[in-house]
């Protein structure tokens, strides 16, 4: 029994794991696509031929690109990030306390929002059809359209601005305080877990109820249990693998949010690098971070997987 | 086929929307107050008579920019709609008629392109592409044709089996033929429901990246680069960054509703279970 889903999951890891060199060829060819090259792109149209040498030969640009790709690649994999081009820092000890902080706030947000989505959606299922559930899917059809900076900033005007109760502006440094901390990424993680959870309820709503609508939850109605109980004991055993997909896939979708999220609140986080350099084509950063926000998403997305195989005995038989 | 009484009213109030949203981004020119870019009064005017949205971080008439950025967000984003349409549908239906190495070849990179974030990929690649506004259509279109292809791939894997299409193969038709004669009519009901939410999906992307100064440039505005240019107010209790952010809302909630209605009506055109 135990060695046909050992067999899947070591199957699903190796997937990942190819899926995450091809992205990685993928984001060091998206950096190559210009007609003309990084450097130039870089130093504008009006740089000099000596800096664009300079630069090109710093960037090793005059090696093809397939040995480019391989020493970065390299690189990556015993843990030198390169070097950024605006700062000369080292991008592995730029990234260090920046990947920490994101994690963190995407930690706090999914602590909020995971529980309360599945919380809200059982209430939606349990109420169906009535003013409880109406009023469910109208927020969520509503703050699927909402873009991240109109609730982000909202939450400014009105809690840090014109109540004053949290900072505005989300300021961490090292050696700062628990509670200080918390009180920093109150606005940036509710922000963050109102960008979740509407999606996240709606399709925990979906995967409830199509579970509800199986023959042996019909058999357990007719029984005489009670709705609850048909929810605790039938329904939600057989949702929780579509359950826990959504989750991981909204996890994932954090991961995203969170590049917006720490704009708006001017967070020392992994997003806020990534659009900085983006802006100064700061190329090797770019390529660090895009890859580290792929693996991230790539993994959470095998983790649903995975879950989905322990959870539903169906998957572990294919055809 | 349009019974005024069979539309509801979140799909009148979406509709009304949209109308206005598309009337202020046709006629920019004639019905904003001040020009785009002409100075008119102090930084952050409150809401007045003068002014119905007040003045902007350079004293900027708000409400001619909102019109203008209505414009900017619209013209994009439906440009990069059309694009992702275009090239997802085309290639997934011949990927699902032509079958074979190609499939395979196009769903596989298709695999690979989704399994990065979007607007990841998007930064990855804006960050050596000079930032012009038909670089944003070609960027934002191909990453979304992604999602595109893969319904109109799977749509079209169904209707390639069905005995008028084999009919059509029979008889001779080439490939161009299979693909707008006989599949396309059959799909077009799914694809366009999918529309509305790709065109949404498209405004708040580009409002994402505009946010970011990654989108549309100054001089020229939309709604996102706006929200970005009036940010600062907001620490002082300004709320003129809402106001464009409340607008990509408002587009975005009210095509939301009429496709949600589209999607309806077709799904009850077919017997209910579409």
């Amino acid at each position: 029994m135990g060695s046909p889903i050992l067999r899947l999951i070591a199957q699903r890891i190796a997937l990942g794991v190819l899926l995450l060199f091809a992205v990685s060829v993928l984001i060091f060819v998206g950096t190559q696509i210009l007609p003309g090259d990084v450097a130039q792109s870089i130093l504008g149209q009006s740089a000099t031929p000596e800096a664009l040498a300079n630069l090109r030969a710093e960037l090793g640009l005059n090696e093809p690109a397939i040995v480019r790709y391989f020493q970065w690649l390299g690189g990556v994999l015993t843990g030198d990030l390169g070097t950024a081009l605006t700062s000369r820092q080292d991008i592995a000890t730029a990234i260090g306390g920046r990947l920490w902080n994101t994690l963190f706030l995407a930690f706090w947000a999914a602590i909020v929002s995971v529980p309360l989505a599945i919380l809200l959606g059982l209430l939606a299922v349990r109420y169906r059809n009535g003013v409880i559930d109406k009023s469910i899917s109208g927020f969520a059809l509503a703050s699927t359209s909402l873009p991240e900076f109109f609730i982000g900033y909202l939450l400014v005007f009105f809690f840090a601005v014109k109540l004053q109760w949290f900072p505005g502006i989300s300021t961490v440094y090292d050696g700062m305080p628990f509670i200080e901390r918390m009180r920093a990424i109150a606005l940036p993680a509710t922000a963050l877990t109102l960008v979740v959870l509407a999606h996240m309820m709606r399709m925990t709503r979906a995967a409830i109820l199509n579970v509800m609508q199986s023959a042996y939850v019909e058999t357990a109605e007719l029984k005489g249990l009670s709705q609850f109980d048909i929810i605790r004991r039938h329904a939600f055993p057989n949702a929780i693998a579509p359950i826990v997909n959504v989750v991981m896939l909204n996890l994932a979708f954090l991961v995203v949010g969170v590049v917006v999220v720490e704009v708006i609140f001017v967070y020392p986080g992994m997003g806020q690098y990534l659009v900085d350099h983006v802006t100064k084509r700061d190329v090797p950063v770019v390529q660090a971070v895009g890859l580290i926000f792929a693996a991230v998403y790539i993994t959470l997305n095998m983790i649903a997987d995975i879950a989905a195989i322990l959870a539903n005995p169906r998957l572990r038989h294919p055809k | 086929m349009f019974n005024l009484k069979s539309i509801t009213i979140s799909a009148w109030i979406g509709l009304f929307f949209t109308a206005l949203f598309l009337f202020c981004a046709i006629f920019a020119p004639w019905i904003a107050p001040y020009g785009k870019a002409q100075i008119v009064g102090g930084v952050w005017e409150p809401m007045s008579s003068q002014y119905w949205l007040g003045t902007d971080n350079l004293g900027r008439d708000l409400l001619s920019r909102m019109i203008y950025g209505a414009r900017t967000t619209v013209f994009i984003a439906a440009m990069a709609t059309a694009l992702s349409f275009s090239l997802g549908s085309i290639l997934g239906f011949a990927a699902a008629v032509l079958g074979g190495w190609f499939d395979t070849i196009m769903s596989r990179f298709v695999d690979l392109l989704m399994a990065i974030p979007t607007l990841i990929f998007g930064l990855v690649v804006l960050s050596v592409l000079p930032t012009t506004i038909v670089t944003l259509i070609l960027v934002m279109g191909i990453l979304d044709s992604t999602r595109v292809y893969r319904l109109s791939r799977a749509v079209a894997v169904d209707i390639n089996v069905m005995d008028y299409v084999e009919a059509a193969k029979l008889r001779g038709e080439g490939m161009g033929w299979i693909i707008f004669r006989e599949i396309l009519p059959n799909a077009l009901s799914p694809l366009v429901s999918e529309l509305g939410l790709r065109f949404i999906y498209a405004v708040l992307f580009l409002s994402a990246l505009s946010f970011l100064g990654l989108g549309v440039q100054p001089p020229e505005a939309d709604w996102g680069g706006m929200v970005k240019e009036n940010k600062e107010g907001i620490v002082f209790g300004i709320p003129a960054a809402l106001i464009p952010a409340a607008a990509i809302a408002a587009l975005a909630i009210s095509v939301n509703l009429v496709a949600d209605w589209v999607l309806n009506r077709t799904t009850s055109l077919k017997g209910g279970r579409g």
